[in-house]
């Protein structure tokens, strides 16, 4: 008896000791709910399929506050090797040079295989700098699509395999929705700022700012007070007068899922990573998929829409040069397509990999799945350019609350959209410069 | 004076009696006030890789900005109100479970309630109540013809942070209220009301005149909570919006300087801050408090 004791108690020792052996990693990450599940998940499967390294997930909140609680870790010297930085956090990652191990350069330097033309053009576009290096790794990327409710349209008469392509069929078709009852309200949307300005623009090839749209340095301005951006929001604004059109609230619009899940919306726009949720909580209805409407007078055909969600960063500082190994090791695993592919199907989010892509499409899942394809195909349509591979600006999070509390003012009839967009470019200027002087 | 006088001979004595006292004093608010002051006098990047020393600029630029000055009379508006709120609501709860013999320990305990509730959980809660969407009073209310919207209308947002931000507070305000209604003498009381005094008048001329210390005490205290401690429920309920009409001094402190990152505005910001409610107490103190009947 004594001597099994003593021989579980040495093989709980032994086993402890080898996990100590293997390294730490510390991935911070803000995914919640089912994604966060999902993200343990792939970091579980890296651990058991070596010994050497161990990654551990650690949920840190929203975006912001994941973003915040790393720089705030970095400055006591207590900085995970991983976090997870939402794309408008993009801008000050790249400006704080000191602090990030660009991913190209992690890659090389620890020997792991590395081919940037694998991944996809408009998200690699995104993170790299002005040389075209890739300084943050893709992991979530997404792009904000069209969902309705197919048993609404029935219901007011409308065509339920036949989705709104232009704002004047948007408009036409609320209007349907509304009169005939079918629903109490015809659109909703979450993320403003994301999918009514900064993807406005792009599929209508307007610039966002000067410099090609921040990417060309930190003197850029902002643009998006053109007529365009002014006409839409000035049409957001009638629409949620006549009751065609419901706001779902700031920031990333907390009241637009309920809004289409209860059915009092037909149509909802936000991310292609909502695909998840909207799956889970369309009870009782069918949902169709379709890319962003667009205005058919201002462009014949509409480009590309752009990123958003987030990527992975390697944060400088880490004492054990191991840990950097093992980041590489775990990076390679996560843009193997049998992991890419797993996830995106899963998630929504985009597949990062033209190889998870293909993969999807051998097993037939976007056949097995309309509307699954919808985003990508979006995000890659026509030729990128200037004004469509993307925005980069520093401290865009405040941006993007100025541009939330400017539509606002348009929606409370304190300001028309032309005021509301210029008052809101005047505040996002001073923001960039604020920017500009801290970091020169 | 009569009263014995005990003297140490040991000067270093009282000193060290006080360390503890003091102590905590510098680590938890010298310190960190120190480093705010020296922060909102500086320019710095996220990371804390430049920092430029730039004089006045932070708060030059901060009562440049038309968004800081509506920022300060909304926050007047929104501590003037929540302490009226809660102060006179808790007052006429403690009165009428004064006058309870037997059921007011029960009614005290469910009182009391709310306190403890997290601010986050008391402004999520009254954002349910509240939402537009998918909650239960707006429903109600547009029965009745009112149509309510603090997504869009920052007049209805305002009223649902004060009830809110009032609600917590009723619960603290109502104990204190309670404990100083039951110090006021009985005596006095049934002499007025056998004068001849009714209700209302042995309220307002003998109870009401005796609280004041409580009720003084109360105030300082509910226009620090309503300053500094209602971050928690404007974040969980209106997150400052719409178009900044709830976007009150400490919320914007957070705003720009956890999710702005902008450290040397936020720290000017709270510098202002609490510029301001010491001045607010010195005043209280100088002016209120010679009113006040011990």
């Amino acid at each position: 008896m004594l001597k099994k004791l003593s021989m579980a108690a040495v093989a709980v020792a032994l086993s402890a000791t080898s996990s100590l052996a293997a390294t730490e990693i510390t991935w911070w990450h803000a995914m919640g709910a089912e994604l966060g599940q999902k993200l343990e998940g792939i970091a579980k499967k890296f651990n058991e399929s070596q010994t050497e390294y161990h990654v551990t997930p650690v949920f840190k909140g929203t975006y912001p506050e994941t973003l915040t609680a790393a720089i705030a870790a970095f400055r006591a010297g207590q900085q995970p090797a991983i976090v997870q930085v939402f794309e408008v956090g993009t801008g000050t990652m790249m400006a704080a040079k000191g602090a990030v191990y660009p991913v190209y350069k992690l890659m090389t330097d620890n020997k792991e295989p590395w081919d940037p033309k694998g991944f996809l053009t408009p998200v690699t576009g995104y993170y790299s700098d002005t040389e075209g290096n890739i300084l943050s790794m893709p992991f979530n990327s997404s792009t904000p699509i069209m969902y309705y409710n197919k048993d609404v349209f029935k219901k007011a008469g409308l065509d339920p395999e036949v989705a709104p392509k232009t704002w004047k069929e948007v408009e036409e078709f609320s209007k349907k929705i509304v009169s005939s009852g079918a629903a109490k309200c015809g659109f909703t949307s979450g993320w403003i700022s994301w999918v009514q300005l900064e993807n406005l623009s792009a599929i209508h090839d307007k610039p966002y700012g000067t410099l090609e749209n921040g990417f060309g340095g930190l003197k850029t301005e902002f643009t998006f007070n053109g007529d365009l951006q002014a006409r839409h929001w000035e049409n957001l604004k009638k629409w949620a007068d006549e009751g065609l059109f419901q706001y779902g609230g700031p920031v990333g619009g907390n009241d637009a899922p309920p809004k289409f899940y209860a059915q009092e919306c037909a149509i909802y726009m936000n991310s292609s990573a909502s695909r998840a949720g909207v799956m889970l909580n369309a009870k009782g209805f069918e949902v169709g998929f379709a890319p962003l409407p667009y205005y058919d007078d201002a462009i014949a055909e509409p480009k590309n829409s752009i990123i958003g969600g987030a990527t992975l960063w390697v944060l400088n500082g880490q004492k054990d040069p191991n840990v950097y190994k093992g980041v590489a090791k775990f990076f390679t695993y996560l843009s193997k397509a049998e992991v890419q592919a797993d996830w995106h199907q899963f998630s929504g989010y985009l597949p990062i990999t033209n190889a998870a892509y293909e993969l999807g499409q051998q097993q037939g899942y976007y056949a097995k799945n309309p509307g699954s394809d919808v985003a990508i195909k979006q995000i890659t349509r026509g030729t990128p350019t200037a004004n469509s591979k993307g925005i980069r600006f520093g401290n865009l999070t405040q941006v993007r609350d100025v541009i939330d509390s400017e539509f606002e003012a348009l929606l409370a009839g304190k300001k028309t959209a032309k005021e509301a967009l210029d008052n809101a470019v005047v505040r996002g200027n001073k923001i960039l410069r604020d920017f500009e002087a801290a970091n020169n | 004076m009569q009263t014995k006088r005990t003297i140490f001979q040991n000067k270093l004595l009282p000193y060290l009696l006080l360390v503890p006292q003091l102590a905590v004093t510098i680590v938890f608010f010298l310190w960190p006030a120190g480093q705010a002051v020296k922060s909102s006098f500086e320019r710095e990047d996220p990371f804390g890789f430049r920092t430029t020393f730039i004089w006045f600029d932070n708060y030059l630029q901060l009562f440049e900005d038309p968004e800081y000055l509506n920022s300060l009379g909304r926050t007047a508006i929104f501590a003037v109100s929540v302490t009226l709120l809660s102060m006179s609501l808790a007052l006429l709860f403690a009165v009428a479970v004064n006058r309870l013999l037997r059921s007011g320990r029960v009614y005290t305990t469910l009182l009391l309630w709310p306190y403890a509730v997290a601010p986050v959980v008391a402004g999520v809660l009254w954002w349910f109540m509240f939402n537009p969407t998918i909650g239960i009073l707006p429903y109600l209310l547009a029965r009745l013809g009112i149509s309510w919207n603090h997504r869009v209308d920052g007049t209805d947002a305002m009223i649902l942070i004060i009830l809110a931000a009032s609600w917590k507070q009723i619960s603290y305000n109502f104990l204190f209220f309670v404990a100083g209604l039951q110090s006021v003498p009985q005596s006095l009381v049934e002499a007025a009301a056998i004068d001849g005094a009714g209700p209302f008048k042995r309220f307002w001329t003998i109870v009401f005149p005796l609280l004041s210390p409580t009720t003084f005490f109360l105030m300082i205290i509910n226009i620090n909570y309503a300053m500094f401690e209602t971050f928690g429920t404007i974040d969980g309920s209106t997150g400052g919006g719409p178009a900044g009409a709830t976007n009150t001094l400490v919320y914007k402190v957070y705003a720009d300087g956890f999710l702005g990152l902008n450290i040397g505005s936020s720290a000017a910001q709270s510098v202002i801050l609490m510029l301001i409610v010491i001045a607010l107490t010195a005043v209280q103190f100088r002016w209120v408090e010679r009113r006040v009947q011990y």
